[in-house]
């Protein structure tokens, strides 16, 4: 008999992963940093979409599909915001974040 | 259609030569522009003179009546099924005498102008300009429907607008250009209400079924009553209004001594012999309602008519300028037309005055323009307006003062000249049906006759003044229209006219001359013309011995009894001091400040609180995500 894995515990690591993913994009001054974080946050909601998707509609795919979205997606702005920094870079020559607030009043 | 079609280039052609030479007239040379100008017109001449031929040989009478044949129409703008507005052609007898007269006169205004305008700057503007107005002018009177005619009414003040401010360097001349647009303006929106109104009553615009007698305008007997007068009677009216504004009638007359500012050929095409007639045009256009449905309305226009005759009669008695003689001259025989045309009758001899109205149209057109160019040659050899800076010309400009001998001679009414005619014809009618105008209009007959010679005298004769440079003759570009103008002037009265122009299309029979009429007529006038030779013949004490006798009506004629004062009290003192100035201060205070205020709230509280904008990418974060646990929050513990 094989074991199932509990729902909860799936969203517990999700949860963390959130939060910890919350964490650092608040707190890190590095750009690069701050996207890894980014990237956590959208991963989490992965874990998330999988383990409903699993656990309450077995016979579905609508959540597998949005985790392969999201995944796509984030590939792209992982892409755009890494042009970006480079750009930051170019234009500041550093990437904490704290040095680029050209954009306020 | 009928086999008239090709008078739409009576249209096409000056239109086309307005946008060549107002688009590449800059690249021509001037005296290339004039003359395409030129050439332009004598076709459109050509063509109005066979239209002319062929219409009243036989070609526009049916059932030995003038017809009104529309030569060709589109409709240019659907309201309703039954009240389109359309663009057109119509011929009858008064658009077809006119059509002859505009390009006539235009065409000679344009062979003289390329005299008197050479070498002035602007010189193929100016060409642009008369062709534009020639165009309107031609496009209003063959209209086929009143909305036409009001949209080629514009367009003749627009030229003429800009005809005046043509030395737009000049002050004054904006000056006149400006008034002469706003009070025609001001009459206009008169005549769009009039329009809007009957168009109300009779669901249509259109020229043949409005005027025909079994037509709407006339078996709707008027309408509902307002304040005792018919709504049709209100509406030609108002339409009148416009007519007056156009044909400076009193009290809107006005703009018409001030527009002398612009070049001396214009005021002899617009301010003369065209664009002034076309409120006479007007009411002669409309005749069978105001005869049938308005007969108030046609009561209006007699006296406002033969008042404006004799009141600018007076005050050309007393002017120095002689442009501003000869527009005051032009306002008075315009009255006359007017109060002929209220005097009318309708059908067969009734419409003498009708008849007479527009043989006098006809015929002072040819007059006046020639007086007009002949001022122009006098100002081109002397370079000055007022006759006191004149004296003696006869002998330096002979031609010149032939011809304009002929039209003081033709304006005064003796015969056989051809205001003669007219003249006798318009006094005949007044005879018939009001007394009391046949008095004002004889009297204004002595008056017309003695200030011409009065201008003649000043300016031919007496003393040589000191000139400039000697005075010499104009070119022959200048005397060549002179001479056609007075041959013109000379003959026309000759021409039958009761047998091409009358009120109801079929020719009538009048006597050429009505000697109980005409014999006093000859009388007064030379009795003008005999006080004017003795007080002006030779430089006497008389003329200042006479001002002094009547020194107060002297002071008030010349002032032009003060109505530009008066009108600059009513729209200073009391337009603008009592309803502009408190509107002003409302729009500026009550208005302005609401929004002001809007604007400084947002401006003052953005500004407190802009601090929040920090640029710092992490906070804006912390507050996104504090903003989402609260919210996280309220669903939780809320919406449970």
């Amino acid at each position: 008999m094989v074991t199932v894995v509990p729902l909860e515990y799936l969203l517990i690591v999700a949860a963390i992963m959130f939060f910890t993913g919350v964490y650092g994009f608040l707190t890190r001054r590095n750009l690069i940093t701050m996207l890894m974080s980014l990237e956590l946050i959208l991963n989490s909601v992965n874990i998330n979409f999988a383990a409903f998707n699993r656990y309450l509609f077995p016979g579905k795919l609508e959540g597998h599909f949005f985790s392969l979205f999201i995944i796509a997606v984030a590939a792209s702005e992982a892409a755009v915001a890494i042009a970006i920094i480079i750009n930051i870079y170019r234009r500041f020559a550093t990437i904490n974040v704290e040095d680029v607030s050209e954009m306020k009043y | 259609m009928s086999s008239y079609g090709y008078t739409i280039w009576v249209l096409l052609v000056p239109a086309f030569t307005f946008v060549l030479l107002g688009l590449l007239g800059m690249k021509l040379k001037a005296k290339i522009s004039g003359l395409t100008g030129t050439f332009g017109l004598a076709i459109v001449t050509a063509i109005s003179y066979i239209t002319a031929i062929s219409y009243f040989s036989g070609g526009g009478m049916a059932n030995g009546i003038y017809q009104k044949i529309i030569a060709c129409n589109t409709t240019w703008l659907t309201l309703t099924e039954t009240l389109h507005i359309d663009m057109g052609i119509m011929l009858d007898p008064i658009s077809v005498m006119m059509l002859v007269v505009i390009s006539t006169v235009s065409f000679m205004v344009h062979i003289y102008s390329l005299g008197y305008m050479k070498g002035e700057k602007g010189f193929e503007r100016y060409y642009a300009f008369l062709s534009l107005f020639t165009f309107s002018m031609l496009g209003l009177v063959v209209a086929t429907n009143i909305f036409q005619m009001y949209i080629f009414w514009e367009l003749v003040g627009v030229s003429s607008y800009l005809l005046i401010g043509f030395y737009y360097t000049k002050n004054s001349a904006v000056a006149a250009a400006k008034k002469a647009f706003i009070v025609t303006r001001f009459a206009d929106m008169g005549f769009l209400i009039g329009i809007l109104m009957l168009s109300l009553m009779t669901k249509t615009f259109d020229f043949v079924a409005l005027t025909s007698p079994d037509g709407p305008a006339i078996a709707s007997k008027g309408g509902a009553a307002f304040l005792g007068l018919s709504v049709i009677t209100w509406s030609m009216i108002l339409i009148f209004m416009g007519g007056a504004g156009k044909s400076a009638m009193f009290p809107l007359h006005i703009w018409l001594p001030d527009a002398m500012e612009g070049p001396t050929p214009v005021s002899a095409l617009i301010h003369a012999a065209t664009m002034v007639v076309a409120g006479v045009y007007l009411v002669a256009r409309m005749f069978p309602i105001y005869h049938f449905a308005a007969p108030q309305a046609l009561m209006v226009v007699a006296w406002v008519g033969g008042f404006t005759s004799l009141f600018a009669a007076v005050i050309a008695m007393t002017q120095l300028d002689i442009k501003r003689v000869l527009a005051y001259s032009t306002i008075s025989q315009i009255g006359y037309m007017m109060m002929s045309l209220g005097v009318s009758g309708y059908g067969g001899a009734e419409g003498l005055g009708f008849m007479a109205s527009n043989f006098h149209l006809f015929t002072h057109a040819m007059f006046k323009a020639l007086l007009f160019l002949g001022a122009g040659a006098i100002i081109h050899a002397v370079h000055s307006n007022y006759m006191t800076d004149m004296g003696g010309l006869k002998k330096h400009l002979p031609v010149t003062h032939a011809t304009f001998l002929i039209a003081c001679l033709t304006i005064a009414g003796i015969p056989p000249l051809s205001a003669f005619f007219s003249k006798d014809h318009i006094l005949a009618a007044a005879f018939e049906s009001n007394k009391a105008l046949f008095v004002i209009e004889y009297l204004v007959a002595g008056i017309t006759a003695f200030y011409m010679f009065r201008l003649y005298f000043r300016v031919f004769h007496g003393k040589q003044r000191e000139y400039e440079h000697t005075p010499h003759e104009a070119p022959a570009t200048m005397t060549v229209p002179l001479i056609i103008l007075a041959f013109a002037s000379v003959f026309a009265g000759l021409l039958p006219f009761g047998n091409f122009v009358t009120s109801d299309g079929a020719p009538f029979e009048f006597e050429m001359v009505d000697w109980k009429i005409a014999i006093p007529s000859i009388l007064i006038a030379a009795a003008g013309i005999g006080f004017a030779w003795l007080m002006y013949k030779s430089e006497t004490e008389r003329p200042e011995k006479l001002k002094a006798v009547f020194k107060n009506s002297y002071k008030w004629a010349y002032n032009k009894f003060y109505m530009d004062e008066l009108y600059l009290f009513v729209t200073k003192k009391i337009i603008f001091r009592h309803i502009s100035e408190p509107v002003a201060w409302f729009d500026r205070h009550i208005v302005d400040g609401t929004m002001n205020a809007i604007a400084n709230v947002t401006q003052s509280v953005s500004f407190r609180i802009r601090g929040l904008q920090s640029g710092q990418l992490q906070k804006y974060a912390y507050v996104f995500v504090s903003g989402v646990i609260a919210l996280a929050l309220v669903f939780i513990y809320f919406f449970n």
